[in-house]
């Protein structure tokens, strides 16, 4: 293997993180504060998400990394590969075959199971942040549960644009307590955070880990007459025809010409080896 | 209506070595309903500082004065404020705004505050402008541009609108011309009619035997001079 | 009589050996409007802060009646319970209106937070009050999008009390409302201010060095002196007889115009 401790970081640090995820997992939504710690790569790269999957991962695991629902960005690799060569646990691209999985601004398509392990990368956790930067003061409305900001937020939203505009980092209330950020995924993913794998969230340079248990409540904020709306674009995907999925869009050629694919990478090859197929899919004459 | 008991004032002066003066002791009199009472005595007898103790301006030393069931020398700031706006209006020589408020609304304000429908508060004020002979372009700027002669009559408008049962009367008659002195001798006429007692100081004497029941000369009151 | 609807007993603030206030008792009555003078570092400022809980009196009681629960201490309330308390029954203006306001949200978010703080949850309600209020304070609508930094300072001051009044507070602190502004935007907000005092029948507490002011809107004065309340009384007593030397000579010291 390697010179390494397991998974890199050594076990006191491994304690401590999982002290924090265990306490964050007790009082879903709440930001526990810990000492995160330097690690090969750059704040944003994913150093909070890292932290936690080293604390989650045992020798028996399979690991699998998406960024932005692919498998094969630079990130992802790198990510991937840093587990393989510090952890020597066996890796995947498919979703149904991770028992950790450690994400960057998605959730998969395929629903995910009670032995599962979904990872964030969270970059801000605080979702008050932007409205009350004062850090003593947002601590003390999650303490005291004054919530009334997060809608001011979505009134702006409204009254700037005709509708909640906000499309990412959604802001959502866990359990009926805590108002929490669930990371930059799209709102589309919202409802799936209600899930029966365990999910965990970890910022690196802001030094917090909070955790959704499985089957934990979890509400997008919205107004009675602005419902929530987990809205998508209007496509089916061009490569799998799947039109449930969240999609990319490709710009394809300079004459304006594009292309909508499942972000998922995984989802979509699997629905095309089951034989579904999209407008532009490359194999289609060879199925037919 | 309007009672003083024994009442004295003084004046402590602590950033002139403390110097206490004695201006007032002893002033007793009682005013009835529906009569007009008018304080004489030369300059400085104290006929304003009088004045301005029964609105409770002024602290009285001792003593005490009755408005109805109040004693305004020992009356809280919210018992006093409450005789202000229900039982004792004040007709003083100089206004007083808020800067920017319409006459009308300077007029009509004393009804409002006592739960006057806006609409009857400003057909009320209106009335009285009208017959004070403010011009109608005026109604709606505030009266802080005003000439003397005008602002003293908005004072008077402002001080009638409302039927207190207690009025005090501060030279309600100076620098006003012929017409607008009749209309103010006659609005106070129609207040002893309705019973209101007034206490009033008047340098225009025959406006004062026009409408004052008796004389009361405030120098009485002055202390005697220790030889 | 009625009852008191905020009494202060023997309030106290020390900073170290120093006093900020010491001795402060008074009863403030439903619809009563109290002006607090004094010169800078005379204590008046500590004692507001005192009052509406942004300092913590090191003695004495702040009694307030509150809605559901009678006359309760507010120094034994717990901090939710206050931070409610200041978000509903009570108000506090600011002098600074960017201490008051969220600079870089629109008029109407700032109107609308205080309700949606309570509980409000529907656009179009909360928009319409926002509209209302705007209105009662002389902004104007076509301005509700509008971020209070592209405001004057009398239209910002103005926005700081509507984001104040909008919940139907019962108690108002002022801090120098009219403090740095212009002498015709400050007549302009005394007239508001005057007018929404009595249509609410708000009790207000008022602190301010400008006589003035509180001639015109405070029924009565404390004024204060090196952290104690040197006279009290009806507010044109005090100015045209003043009985302590100090209030001789502050009175006296005012600039005739």
């Amino acid at each position: 293997m390697s010179d390494y401790n397991f998974a890199y970081l050594d076990e006191q640090t491994k304690r401590m993180i999982r002290r924090a995820i265990l306490k964050g997992v007790a009082i879903p939504g709440y930001q526990v504060p810990f000492a995160s710690r330097e690690m090969p790569m750059p704040y944003g790269w994913g150093t909070g998400g890292v932290q936690v999957s080293a604390a989650c991962l045992t020798p028996e695991d399979t690991f699998k990394v998406i960024d932005q629902g692919a498998d094969d960005t630079t990130n992802a690799v790198s990510i991937r590969k840093f587990f393989e060569f510090t952890a020597g646990v066996a890796v995947t691209e498919h979703t149904g075959e991770a028992t950790v999985i450690q994400t960057r601004h998605r959730i998969p398509e395929e629903p995910l199971r009670e032995d599962q392990i979904l990872v964030y990368q969270v970059p801000i956790p605080e979702p008050l942040r932007f409205l009350e930067p004062r850090e003593t003061e947002t601590r003390k409305m999650h303490a005291l549960e004054e919530y009334g900001l997060m809608h001011v937020k979505l009134y702006e939203d409204i009254s700037r644009h005709g509708n909640i505009a906000t499309s990412y980092a959604y802001p959502v209330k866990v359990e009926g307590r805590y108002v929490m950020d669930p990371s930059p995924i799209p709102k589309f993913d919202n409802p799936k955070l209600e899930m029966a794998a365990i999910q965990l969230f970890g910022a690196g340079r802001e030094q917090r880990i909070y955790a959704i248990p499985p089957y934990t409540q979890v509400i997008s904020l919205d107004f009675e007459d602005y419902p929530f709306d987990p809205s998508k674009a209007d496509h089916p995907c061009d490569l799998c025809g799947a039109e449930h999925t969240y999609l990319d869009e490709v710009i394809i050629d300079d004459a304006g010409g594009r292309m909508f694919v499942c972000s998922d990478t995984d989802y979509c090859a699997g629905r095309q080896a089951d034989g579904h197929r999209g407008r532009l899919s490359p194999i289609q004459e060879a199925a037919e | 209506m309007i009672r003083l008991e024994n009442v004295s004032k003084t004046f402590t002066l602590h950033n002139q070595n403390s110097a206490v003066i004695q201006v007032m002791q002893g002033a007793s009199f009682t005013v009835t309903a529906g009569e007009c009472v008018a304080l004489t005595g030369n300059s400085g007898a104290g006929k304003s500082t009088l004045m301005r103790m029964i609105y409770g301006n002024y602290l009285a030393a001792s003593g005490a004065i009755w408005i109805g069931d109040t004693d305004v020398a020992k009356a809280q700031p919210r018992e006093i404020i409450a005789l202000r706006r229900e039982t004792l209006g004040y007709v003083s020589q100089f206004l007083r705004v808020v800067p920017r408020v319409a006459t009308v609304d300077v007029v009509a304000e004393p009804l409002l505050m006592t739960g006057t429908p806006f609409e009857t508060a400003h057909a009320k004020a209106r009335d009285l402008l009208t017959r004070l002979n403010i011009p109608q372009t005026l109604w709606d700027l505030s009266p802080m541009t005003f000439s003397g002669g005008e602002q003293q009559r908005v004072n008077i408008a402002r001080g009638f609108v409302r039927d207190y049962p207690a009025l005090l009367l501060d030279e309600p008659t100076a620098s006003l011309d012929a017409t607008n002195r009749e209309t103010v001798l006659t609005l106070i006429e129609e207040a002893k009619t309705r019973g209101t007692a007034i206490v009033g100081i008047f340098h225009d004497h025959p406006a004062r035997e026009r409408v004052a029941d008796r004389e009361i000369d405030v120098s009485q009151f002055s202390p005697k001079q220790v030889a | 009589m009625t009852n008191p609807l905020f009494s202060v007993r023997d309030v106290a603030k020390y900073y170290g050996g120093r006093i900020g206030c010491a001795d402060v008792s008074f009863d403030l009555y439903p619809g009563e409007v109290m002006g607090i003078v004094g010169e800078s570092g005379s204590g008046k400022s500590t004692l507001l802060n005192c009052l509406a809980g942004h300092l913590t009196p090191d003695a004495g009681q702040i009694l307030f009646d509150t809605r559901t629960g009678g006359v309760r201490d507010t120094r034994e309330m717990s901090e939710p319970e206050r931070r409610m308390l200041s978000r509903t029954d009570w108000a506090f203006v600011h002098q600074h209106a960017r201490d008051g306001l969220r600079m870089s949200v629109s008029a109407g978010g700032n109107v609308g937070e205080r309700l949606m703080a309570v509980g409000a949850r529907r656009y179009d309600t909360i928009r319409a009050q926002a509209i209302d209020w705007l209105g009662r304070v002389e902004i104007d609508e076509s301005r509700i999008d509008d971020r209070p930094t592209a405001f004057s300072g009398g239209m910002q001051q103005r926005l700081q009390i509507a984001r104040n009044l909008v919940t139907g507070p019962r108690l108002v602190f002022m801090d120098e409302p009219t403090g740095g502004l212009d002498v015709s935007v400050q007549a302009r907000l005394l007239d508001l201010l005057r007018s929404l005092v009595r249509e609410m029948g708000l009790s207000a507490i008022i602190v301010t060095h400008d006589l003035a002011v509180v001639r015109l809107l405070a029924d009565r004065l404390m004024v204060m002196k090196s952290g104690y309340v040197v006279e009290a009384g009806l507010t044109d007593q005090v100015l045209d007889d003043p009985q302590h030397a100090y209030t001789q000579l502050l009175v006296s010291s005012v600039l005739q115009v």
